[in-house]
């Protein structure tokens, strides 16, 4: 029996726990603090790889297609088809569709969290940049800025709010998302989450990687706030 | 025992014949998490509509629905579908409240924020033309806000098929059964079961469109 898919943290030990990790009381500060180290610790690492590559990748995607489209003003109909449709697919089915071509690997679950944040990333960037007030842009051409030199100096500074609005929805939805992927790959703070659930529900290990997981989307939110305001100085609150 | 199933494309016409074997199953499984989704919309509609039109009515309470979006989202469905599970062994309503604690908050803030955000010109114009306060709410608010409700009941309704599959791993019943147990259904039954999710999350977003068009009035553009 010991061979049992992956190799991710070990089953708690009910047997040789305290008194408090027998009775499986609400909380127990002692495991937390033993299993710090060996379940706690790797999955929340994990979890923020697989949160960063996935929002880094789903932004590069979307900033390209929000350009095309924002140049090319009939191409936002299919992308934002495409995205939306994308968006609808239940995370947990999308992973499985994807076993059958990428296997149990990062890869599966990487593919999947890019694809729930193009439709965020995408429509916000395309806004920002659509909220540019016609008349600056205007002045900017008539001072003989180029239409990259626009882009990059007038546009995107002026779209910064929203897109940073963008990434913050799409940062909190992949973390809350990535939970989700350890049904697929060990991995994860959802990984101690679901053996918590399936073996014997052991409370202490559900609520220590459960309020983790809601500690790292807070405190990734707040972070990208606090980004928000470094890059736009010239907006108060 | 875990069986591992080769990966390939021929997963695909193999969960297709699944389909073909096994439409009772998989009905089963369909209802009992179109039962358990529905149940879960329903309260929360009744909750958070209510609240989020009459708030968004008087124009107060911003506060509630940008924070309750704003944690609402930060909640992952897994844990909340794990927390649940501590507080009761009741399969069914566990999921069902981590389910309503989901589709709360895009129903409250939408509805909130599309009331709110109507002209008040508008409003004061029918005040002033005599209308009584529950009238210009039926009349001209409701109407005018329902692209934006009818958006948030769309993600809400995506939300909640997509995470009631999760569900099954607390017992929820429902699709996820299938997808969760590949031991026995093997990798086709488990594409197979992700279609047919796939395809209520398609099916429940395309509904909602469609309510929308039917119920706003000709005038109000969509979006």
């Amino acid at each position: 029996m010991s061979l049992v898919l992956g190799s991710g943290p070990v089953i708690p030990d009910f047997g040789e726990g305290s008194s408090c990790e027998t009775q499986n009381d609400f909380f127990c500060p002692g495991w937390v603090q033993d299993h710090w180290g060996d379940t706690l610790q790797p999955a929340l690492l994990q979890h923020l790889k697989l949160t960063g590559i996935a929002v880094a990748i789903g932004f590069a995607i979307a900033f390209a297609a929000a350009l095309l489209a924002y140049r090319y003003r009939r191409l936002d109909p299919p992308i934002g088809f495409v995205s939306d449709f994308l968006y609808t697919i239940p995370s947990l089915a999308l992973f499985q569709l994807l076993v059958p071509i990428t296997g149990l690997t990062v890869t599966t679950v990487e593919v999947a969290l890019v694809s729930y944040t193009l439709l965020i990333l995408y429509r916000n960037i395309l806004e920002g940049l659509r909220g540019v007030p016609p008349s600056v842009r205007e002045a900017a051409r008539g001072m003989g800025l180029t239409a990259v030199q626009t882009l990059l100096r007038i546009e995107l500074p002026l779209a910064a709010p929203a897109i940073v609005a963008g990434l913050r929805l799409a940062t909190v939805s992949t973390i809350s998302i990535a939970t989700v992927a350890a049904l697929v790959i060990p991995q994860g703070l959802g990984y101690p989450l679901y053996i918590g659930i399936t073996q014997d529900v052991f409370k202490t290990e559900i609520v220590a990687a459960g309020a983790l997981t809601i500690l790292v989307a807070l405190v990734a939110d707040a972070l990208l706030v606090v980004v928000q305001r470094a890059i736009t100085p010239w907006r108060k609150a | 025992m875990i069986i591992f199933d080769s990966f390939s494309w021929g997963t695909f016409p193999d969960a297709i014949r699944f389909i073909g074997d096994h439409p009772g199953l998989l009905w089963d499984k369909a209802l009992q998490q179109i039962g358990l989704s529905a149940t879960a919309m329903g309260i929360a509609l009744a909750i958070a509509l209510p609240l989020g039109i009459v708030l968004g009515h008087l124009h107060r309470g911003s506060f509630l629905a940008i924070s309750v979006s704003n944690f609402g989202r930060a909640l992952p469905s897994l844990v909340l579908v794990a927390l649940f599970l501590l507080v009761s062994t009741d399969f069914f309503w566990d999921n069902t409240a981590a389910l309503v604690v989901l589709a709360i908050p895009p129903i409250l803030t939408n509805s909130y924020f599309a009331v709110d955000g109507i002209d008040r010109n508008l409003v004061e114009a029918a005040r002033g033309m005599g209308m009584r306060e529950r009238d210009i709410l039926r009349r001209i608010e409701l109407p005018l806000a329902i692209p934006v409700i009818f958006a948030g009941i769309r993600i809400a309704a995506v939300f909640v098929i997509a995470t009631a599959t999760i569900a099954a791993v607390a017992g929820g019943g429902g699709l996820g059964d299938i997808i969760v147990n590949q031991a026995t259904y093997r990798l086709s039954g488990v594409v197979a079961a992700s279609l047919c999710v796939s395809f209520l999350a398609f099916a429940a977003a395309f509904v909602l469109g469609l309510a929308r068009k039917l119920l706003a009035p000709r005038f109000v553009t969509s979006d």
